[in-house]
């Protein structure tokens, strides 16, 4: 390889589902385990006649996500058609914005190992999703269900300031907890609501007028999860590469422009859909059934102030405001709703504090939320139910052990739990005198774990401690206990 | 502005219609003398001329987002030349991409 | 008076007054039909039975003393662009369409039934509305009543034809560059395109569709002003349809008989140069004198952007809409499938070969070139300059005068097949009236006399955006001078 060491220069584009009731031209049900074309209509079907009336809501949200991708809503949107014909597009085109669209600029800034890096957003457009073409497996036909068509999609394009698979992963991470966080969408990947098209090119030193170099851009399509960006993206840096050294001046944006790709993601590698020769001319020309949308400033501003505090900000925050490690904070703040409850947990506790509280949400909330498979708005307990029995805790009432066990228990009879530790009798015990004959009892049985830790083994009192607690049913204060063993066995 | 024959048969590709090779011949006449005369528009200076693609003032035509039933799969299908199963059937297509 | 004489406004009186039963109505159109279309060939679709059960219906709820709508019993005739979801084939006299049932009713369909209108059939036309004559029809070509050798014009020539022989007192066309107002002069009938978004267009079948708009025809400006009435107003279902609080719909016909006064016509010197046939010109002057003997102004105007640079626009912008509309034709969802195909794309290259007529393969490619990559500036975008200037040509015009006057058509009707050759030549039959859909201004054509030979001939009037309500009060003005309405052109004679 000639001079400088080849830099990946990758921009993304990402089309998202909106999280709207209907489609984006017509009143037809956005669902997608309903029969075959059955949520259609003369107007998704593209019949003779029929005319598209937009979406608010899709609107709405595609204004909503530019602002919150830090971009500026234009004082004109237009819509324009993009023809191409495919039997899955019933009109023969689709409604997109072309050239004026609904968010232009702004940027996302990534987390990725503890840093931050920042990807530059050319523009957010509305467009209508095609249906499905299917391909049964007796070989004669293709099959057509049109209860996508006309879904409304979101196209996020960034600028090419992603420069590895691990970041075109993670910007594309990051891109879709904004958009959930939003209600922007639910950008479930099985579903296919977030699809990935990254545009991939090397640059590889100057020229010798001085100008950065590249190698062709490759833009891989429709791909349907992080795993395959990140494995698609990788593939073709090495491909580039690759055909780089065998062929350095003539493996350059200027002779081969652009072509398109497609992923098989069985055998992990890319292949030629498409080269520049063969590029698609769209036609494209303003859309003269539909008026443009003209987001006057009230509007935008009714929007901009119904935005949340966003997920980067909130996680910066954490770490702040609550003396949070970074990994806590990025945990916590990866759902709105989990986040939400962390704060109002915080707030309403007495004693707890906010890392405990963290260890908390992370330990016994969120692990419920896991096993379970449900959201946090699903459970029946409160941000002030954890509070209660985590300041229990805090204040001795009951150990720590038992605190989980009380949360459990409260998750499945929505009692209190100072209900449970009162009807249980779970609150812990402190008193010298009763612990310190269970002490006795456990160095008699225990003579062995004794006798290390009087030779110097710190570890055999941890034994020791667990049997004094099982002893007491998990109600003996385990501080107390420890003090007493370690005065009786050194003393 | 005079169209050759490849051109007429680029369009004709373009716009999914098959030509013979008589329609060429007619089509590129036809479509060459009508765009000569369409050239009359060269004679007109519109630098600065914002184009009229909406006719009307018209903006922001929204509704609201309320789901309302579609037709009945039966009909949706109904006037299709091929369909199976609810679907409509056609020629069995290689997946090229070229979908959205 | 014979019952297919009644303009429809008469009917509708007879009607309300029970001296007609919409069963009547209904059945002296069908019979008219029966005797006069297979000469004329204005129908591609009648629903006898249909329009039979729907007038005994229309009979009952009259009976009963229901209020029934404005065109209560009143039979009216639809092209066949609009969709009627009755079993009735809405084909665009295409053969990609020949055996299309519509799921749905276009919204002026729907407004028909609402109004109490008896729909009795669809009318033909050129494919998907591309012509002049009606001659491209991918089935039959449509005859002018007048001269059955002559073409009634197009593309609404089957809907001017049929109201012009009296086969229905009222019919709906669209008109995109003239389509509805050029066969309303060939026919001798009065044709009305009103302002783009007056109408809704959702159920037309697009051809242009920053152009189409759907009008009345009727024999008298009485009669097009109570179909306007009928159709006119804003519907959800179209972006492009003005809402209520903008432009309110107001009564045609309350104050049709009061004359504008003071009135001052545009006269533009570009409709009356180089092209023009003498005998039309003629008769349209003597047309103009008849306002000046009312007291109207008559103004040389100037609408510099308006005749052949209005053409060149036209068939740019509105052949780059149609092969954009038009490729949904494609044999997959619905419509004609090529039986014999290699693979999906020969498929539709077939299908579409087999199922587009001459003219509307020739539209579909000259507007695929126009927005094809290296040549959008050149024409497309080009175009949409060009149409500024004209808006602003009348924009200018209108802060002078009140309308603009001149022939609607070049000439009176021509003869069958002297223009099919020459696809420039019969684009030139739009000249005047091309002009007006690309401002969306609203125009009429009503009848101002004949030739020599017996051929009607049209006086187009234009006024601007929304100002349908004048328009036909200008138009009424010079109706009430003459006796045009009252001739029925021969073949009607022939009437046991």
């Amino acid at each position: 390889m000639s001079g400088a060491e080849p830099i990946p220069t990758i921009g993304m584009e990402v089309h998202l589902h909106l999280a709207t009731h209907t489609k984006m031209f017509c009143a037809c049900a956005v669902e997608y385990d309903a029969p075959p074309n059955s949520r259609v209509c003369p107007v998704c079907l593209g019949m003779p006649g029929v005319l598209p009336v937009m979406n608010r809501k899709a609107v709405e949200l595609a204004i909503r996500m530019a602002l919150a991708l830090n971009g500026t809503i234009p004082d004109f949107a237009k819509w324009d058609r993009k023809h191409y014909y495919y039997p899955d597009l019933p009109k023969n085109y689709q409604i997109s914005e072309y050239d004026q669209p609904l968010g232009v600029g702004g940027y996302l800034d990534v987390p990725l190992d503890g840093e931050t890096f920042r990807v530059g957003i050319t523009r957010v457009h509305l467009e209508e999703d095609a249906g499905k073409l299917m391909h049964p497996e007796d070989g004669a036909c293709s099959v057509v269900d049109l209860n996508r068509t006309g879904t409304p999609l979101l196209e996020v394009v960034s600028e090419p300031d992603i420069h590895s698979a691990e970041q075109a992963r993670a910007y594309g991470e990051t891109l879709r907890q904004l958009a959930v966080y939003l209600a922007v969408g639910d950008c479930n990947m099985q579903l296919g609501q977030m699809r990935f098209e990254p545009n991939i090119s090397l640059q590889i030193g100057t020229d010798e007028k001085g100008r950065p170099r590249f190698t062709p851009i490759s833009e891989i399509k429709n791909l349907n999860s992080f795993r395959s960006v990140e494995r698609a993206v990788a593939f073709e840096i090495a491909r580039h590469r690759q055909e780089y050294e065998d062929d350095p001046d003539g493996y350059t944006l200027e002779r081969l422009g652009k072509s398109t790709r497609g992923w098989l993601d069985d055998r992990e590698e890319t292949f030629l859909q498409r080269s520049k020769e063969e590029a698609n001319d769209y036609r494209y020309f303003p859309e003269p059934d539909l008026v443009p949308v003209v987001p006057d400033r009230k509007w935008v501003d009714t929007i901009r102030a119904g935005l949340p505090e966003l997920p980067e900000h909130r996680r910066r925050r954490f770490i702040k405001e609550y003396g949070l490690p970074q990994y806590d904070a990025g945990v916590l703040t990866a759902d709105r709703e989990v986040a939400d409850f962390y704060e109002e947990y915080v707030r309403s506790a007495a004693n707890t504090d906010a890392k405990t509280a963290a260890n908390w949400m992370m330990q016994d909330v969120m692990r419920i939320l896991n096993e379970r498979k449900v959201a946090i708005a699903e459970i029946r307990i409160g941000p002030g139910d954890v509070a209660e029995v985590s300041d229990m805790v805090v204040t001795g009432t009951i150990n720590r052990s038992t605190g989980s066990d009380v949360f459990a228990k409260m998750l499945e009879s929505g009692k209190s739990a100072a209900e449970i530790v009162e009807e249980e009798n779970l609150a812990q015990t402190s008193d010298e005198s009763e612990l310190k004959a269970v002490v006795d009892r456990v160095i008699a049985e225990n003579p062995g774990p004794a006798e290390d830790f009087r030779g110097g083994k710190e570890r055999a009192l941890g034994r020791l401690i667990g049997q004094a607690m099982r002893a007491t049913g998990g109600k003996a204060n385990p501080k107390v206990v420890r003090e007493i063993l370690v005065r009786k066995l050194r003393g | 502005m005079a169209l050759s024959k490849d051109e007429v048969l680029k369009v004709g590709a373009l716009s999914r219609i098959r030509l013979t090779d008589d329609e060429v011949e007619r089509f590129a006449g036809q479509l060459s003398s009508i765009l000569d005369y369409v050239d009359k528009l060269n004679e007109l200076d519109t630098s600065g001329v914002e184009p009229l693609a909406h006719a009307l003032p018209l903006h922001n035509v929204l509704r609201e987002d309320e789901p309302r039933p579609g037709l009945d799969p039966q009909k949706a299908v109904g006037g299709a030349p091929e369909s199976a199963g609810g679907f409509f059937r056609v020629p069995r297509v290689i997946d090229d991409g070229s979908s959205a | 008076m014979a019952t297919i004489d009644l303009t429809a406004c008469r009917m509708r009186d007879a009607l309300r007054a029970r001296n007609l039963s919409a069963v009547e109505a209904a059945g002296a159109c069908l019979e008219a039909i029966d005797r006069l279309n297979p000469g004329i060939r204005a129908f591609l679709s009648t629903d006898a039975q249909g329009a039979r059960r729907r007038a005994e219906e229309i009979d009952k709820r009259l009976d009963a003393g229901e209020d029934v709508g404005l065109l209560a019993g009143v039979p009216v005739a639809v092209k066949d662009n609009m969709c009627t979801d009755d079993g009735q084939p809405t084909s665009c006299a295409s053969r990609i369409l020949e055996n299309w049932r519509a799921p749905y009713n276009a919204h002026v369909v729907e407004r028909l039934l609402e109004e109490g209108a008896v729909i009795v059939g669809k009318t033909n036309m050129d494919e998907f509305a591309m012509g002049s004559s009606t001659e491209n029809s991918g089935f039959e070509a449509t005859r002018n009543p007048w001269d059955l050798d002559r073409v009634p014009g197009g593309s609404s020539g089957g809907s001017a034809a049929a109201v012009s022989a009296r086969m229905v007192p009222m019919a709906l066309g669209s008109d995109t560059g003239g389509s509805i107002r050029q066969p309303a002069a060939l026919c001798g009938v009065v044709g009305l395109k009103p302002t783009y978004g007056r109408v809704s267009r959702y159920g037309l079948v697009a051809f242009a569709s920053s152009l189409d708009q759907i009008g009345p025809f009727g024999r008298t400006v009485e009669d097009a002003a109570l179909l306007l009435q009928a159709t006119a107003g804003h519907d959800p279902r179209d972006s492009t349809s003005v809402p209520e609080a903008d432009q309110p719909v107001p009564d045609y016909l309350a104050a049709l008989d009061e004359p504008v006064a003071p009135l001052r016509i545009g006269v533009p010197k570009e409709f009356f140069g180089e092209g023009l046939d003498a005998e039309v010109e003629k008769i349209v002057r003597d047309a103009l004198a008849v306002y000046a003997g009312l007291g109207a102004e008559l103004v040389n105007i100037d609408l510099p952007h308006s005749t052949d640079y209005a053409i060149a626009t036209y068939y740019i912008v509105a052949t780059s809409e149609a092969s954009s509309n038009l490729a949904r034709y494609d044999g997959v969802h619905y419509g004609h499938r090529s039986s014999d195909h290699a693979d999906m794309i020969d498929m539709y290259m077939r299908s579409r070969e087999e199922g587009f007529g001459d003219e509307v393969k020739r539209r579909i490619m000259l507007g695929t070139y126009a927005l094809s990559a290296g040549y959008y500036d050149a024409y497309y975008k080009k175009a949409l300059q060009v149409r500024r200037l004209i808006r602003q040509d009348f924009d200018r015009a209108f802060e002078k005068v009140d309308c603009i006057m001149g022939p609607t058509s070049p000439t009176a009707a021509f003869r069958q097949g002297e223009k099919t050759d020459d696809p420039l030549t019969m684009y030139l039959s739009d000249v005047y009236t091309a002009s007006c859909n690309l401002a969306a201004i609203a125009g009429v054509s009503i009848p101002c006399g004949f030739t020599e030979a017996g051929l009607p001939v049209g006086l187009q009037i234009l006024s601007g955006v929304f100002t349908e309500e004048r328009l036909l009060r200008i138009a009424r003005m010079y109706e009430r001078e003459t006796d045009w309405p009252s001739r029925a052109p021969p073949v009607c004679g022939e009437a046991p």
